[in-house]
């Protein structure tokens, strides 16, 4: 039965994201920018809203399992904070997701207690490769199998906190198919280059990692003897993305409205002209489309539904019109657009840069 | 709780919508093509289905609520034939929606078994209604009405009209006024039918009204005062029946694009291409990327309008997103259909297959039910918190 009716904990976590977002998120977004770094104490305080926490079900300590729904409220509404800081503090959720949901029960006792303490904790993904019209689901990274473990190879790129992850979720060829190795940040052989230097979303710190011949034991493929589907782990993180990049462009729109309204050109305010009035008319039917494209894709995987398509579909449309609006944002802005004294430069930034996070959808 | 998913007795429904949608769709060249014929009203298999089909009780109409699932029998049915469908034993014209919103109880008992069409636009006039042309003089007991009306859809089979004439044309929109009027009575004329580009089977006509008397009890609602300041409360009242008609001519419009798509997936197939939704641009054609390009068009459209019936069936405002839907789908339907042709190539434009026609066919979406220019008017002005006198 089709319904958007968010449940009532739906509407309560929105809300408070939403301030934590423009509260604790938005103030400091140009400083993380500008200094490429993320303070701690923000760090402290996003752990503190428990978001790994309510990932891990409560037989590893955790308080249950999040919807992914409510996962997409939650990052919508963080990335119209800032885009760059709701990705940070979403970052152990990424690791936490794939464990919970595919990792066998010796992994989960293993390696999802330590996201339930008191200090900002992280592992993160290790999927995108530094190569034109990548595609996370066909890696040039290959593990062999070598006795009781996997010998893996091979370079990757846009990892998060590089600095601080105590392991690396790592997608490799693996025979025929593909599948994800548990590498801890010490293992011998992995290399994790000092901080990238990205064009946007600067705040984070991001490494590229160089894996030669890291040998890991065989049980730290992700579920095991089984191995994992890894279109799973690639759907819920472009879900997880589509929302970011739904969040960031509503923020980009709600920055322009009052804007346009005080700017005045030939003795109106500018935004009593069709062509600025249109262009955000235009934003918001596609901030809407974002949303919907968002919601039914993370539905199906609450659902456990094959969500690739849908995910698919929303990562590509949200990769293309979060571009598109923080493009016109900077044009409705014009020369202001420019200036690093407005924000929606950075998010122009931010939006180029998310949306190639999960590879090249449109060649 | 968020659920995409269609009940059992929703996918029901729309089998049922799906099995008559492919009689209509055995009608629609001919419809087509012969344009300028008056052909039967009602599709002799229509009828006889409609003969043997026992009637869904209304309880099991679907779970979705109404206007989800009005959307999606609408889309169902245009994906067999936008105009055939029309044909259908049909019950109830754009006028019915306008005559329900604001007429009168007595107005109701008495109109609403007649179809009735709704006539707005003038040959100077289609946007900016405040123009209209068309008069209503106060004349004794009667209306003489007098004015030209122009793309009055479902115009022939009406039985008779809800038509849009002002009082006083220095009052601007507060002047206008909604008079029903029924076919046949002297002085309403109808001269022809309209030649489109698409949609041929339905029918639009022109309608003329020269010194036309109705009875003084057929201003829709019965008010006859004009506002004073320029208010338009009676005008307001029509408009909101485009609340939900425009989230209907939005599905209309996307059951054609996903015929569009249906029919290029087939042929993508027989050219060996299979589309995988997991794949990216480096591992697949450049068609297979255009056409999940076209799909995600599509998905994002479909559920904007379903957004918009979803707030309607929960008794929410759906202003906005009822402008939402119909903007983006007029722009949807539009891409989808020109883009699948030009993936098609020849098939694409030969009138030996449909998509050539629902290319055609589909193009009125961006247009009736306010252009999509006056859908991003109605949205900025949401957004700028402005009124019409602020932006326009």
């Amino acid at each position: 039965m089709i319904s958007f009716q968010l449940t009532e904990e739906q509407e309560v976590v929105r809300e408070a994201m939403r301030e934590f977002g423009q509260q604790a998120m938005a103030p400091i977004a140009r400083d993380c920018d500008e200094n490429s770094s993320i303070p701690e104490n923000f760090l402290a305080s996003a752990w503190d809203l428990g978001l790994a926490f309510t990932q891990v079900p409560e037989e590893f300590g955790g308080a249950g399992e999040r919807s992914p729904i409510t996962n997409a409220l939650l990052l919508e509404e963080l990335a119209a904070g800032d885009a760059a800081l709701a990705v940070a503090a979403l970052a152990p959720s990424a690791f936490v997701n794939a464990i919970v949901d595919q990792g066998t029960e010796d992994q989960k006792a293993e390696y999802l207690p330590a996201f339930c303490g008191d200090t900002f904790t992280t592992a993160s993904l290790a999927c995108i490769e530094p190569v034109a019209l990548g595609d996370p689901a066909k890696p040039r990274a290959v593990a062999e199998e070598k006795g009781e473990t996997f010998v893996i190879s091979g370079r990757k790129s846009f990892v998060l906190f590089g600095d601080r992850a105590t392991h690396f979720l790592v997608v490799a060829r693996n025979g025929g198919g593909v599948d994800a190795f548990i590498v801890p940040r010490d293992a011998k052989g992995l290399t994790i280059s000092d901080p990238e230097l990205n064009m946007g979303m600067k705040g984070l710190t991001t490494s590229t990692l160089d894996l030669e011949q890291v040998e890991v034991p065989a049980a730290n493929r992700l579920g095991g003897d089984a191995g994992c589907d890894i279109r799973r782990i690639l759907d819920s993180s472009r879900v997880a993305l589509a929302a970011t990049m739904l969040g960031l462009s509503r923020t980009v729109l709600e920055f322009c409205i009052p804007y346009t309204k005080d700017r005045v050109a030939f003795d109106e305010p500018i935004s009593k002209k069709q062509s600025i009035a249109f262009r955000m008319s235009e934003m918001h039917i596609e901030i809407e489309s974002m949303r919907w494209l968002t919601w039914k894709a993370a539905s199906e995987i609450e659902q456990g539904l094959d969500a690739t398509r849908s995910a698919s579909f929303a990562f590509s449309y949200a990769a293309e019109k979060s571009m598109w609006i923080a493009d016109n944002g900077i044009q409705i802005l014009g020369g202001h657009g420019f200036i690093r004294e407005h924000p929606v430069e950075m998010w122009f930034r931010h939006a180029r840069t998310i949306s190639v996070l999960e590879g090249t959808i449109s060649a | 709780m968020v659920d995409f998913r269609l009940s059992e007795r929703d996918k029901l429904v729309l089998a049922r919508t799906r099995a008559e949608s492919e009689i209509c769709r055995t009608y629609a060249r001919f419809y087509d093509e012969n344009e300028g014929d008056f052909p039967p009203d009602e599709l002799p298999e229509a009828e006889e289905f409609y003969a043997n089909a026992a009637p869904i009780p209304a309880e099991e109409l679907g779970d979705s609520g109404a206007p989800v699932m009005g959307a999606l029998t609408q889309a169902g049915q245009n994906w067999g034939d936008y105009s055939v469908r029309m044909r259908r034993t049909s019950t109830a014209g754009l006028g019915n929606a306008a005559l329900a919103a604001a007429g009168t109880p007595e107005q109701n008992e008495k109109w609403q078994k007649l179809i009735l069409s709704m006539a707005i636009t003038e040959p100077g006039c289609g946007s900016d209604p405040s123009r209209v042309q068309t008069t209503a003089e106060l004349d004794g007991d009667e209306w003489v009405i007098n004015g030209e009306k122009i793309f009055v859809t479902t115009g022939i089979r009406a039985k008779g009209v809800v038509i849009w004439a002002t009082l006083d044309r220095s009052a601007g929109r507060a002047g206008i006024k909604s008079f029903l009027v029924e076919k046949e009575t002297p002085g309403f004329d109808v001269p022809h039918k309209e030649k489109k580009l698409g949609i041929r089977a339905d029918d639009t006509a022109v309608y003329v009204f020269k010194d036309c008397r109705i009875p003084r009890g057929n201003l829709l609602g019965g008010n006859e005062e004009i506002p004073k300041g320029g208010g338009s409360g009676g005008f307001r009242g029509v408009m909101k029946t485009f609340n939900m008609t425009r989230p209907m001519t939005a599905a209309f419009g996307l059951g054609i694009a996903e015929a569009a798509l249906d029919f290029t997936r087939e042929h993508l197939n027989e050219a060996g291409i299979e589309v995988d939704y997991g794949a990216m641009p480096s591992s697949e054609t450049g068609a297979a990327t255009k056409f999940k390009q076209l799909e995600a068009l599509y998905e994002a459209s479909m559920l904007t309008t379903l957004r918009a019936c979803w707030l309607a069936g929960a008794a929410l405002p759906n202003n906005m997103e009822s402008s939402v839907c119909k903007a983006h789908a007029g722009s949807a339907v539009r891409r989808i259909t020109q883009g699948c042709i030009e993936i098609l190539g020849p098939i694409g434009i030969s009138r030996d297959h449909l998509i050539e026609k629902w290319m055609r066919d589909c193009r009125i979406t961006d247009i009736y039910e306010g252009t999509g220019e006056i859908q991003r008017l109605i949205i900025a002005r949401g957004l700028l918190d402005y009124t019409r006198a602020d932006l326009n």
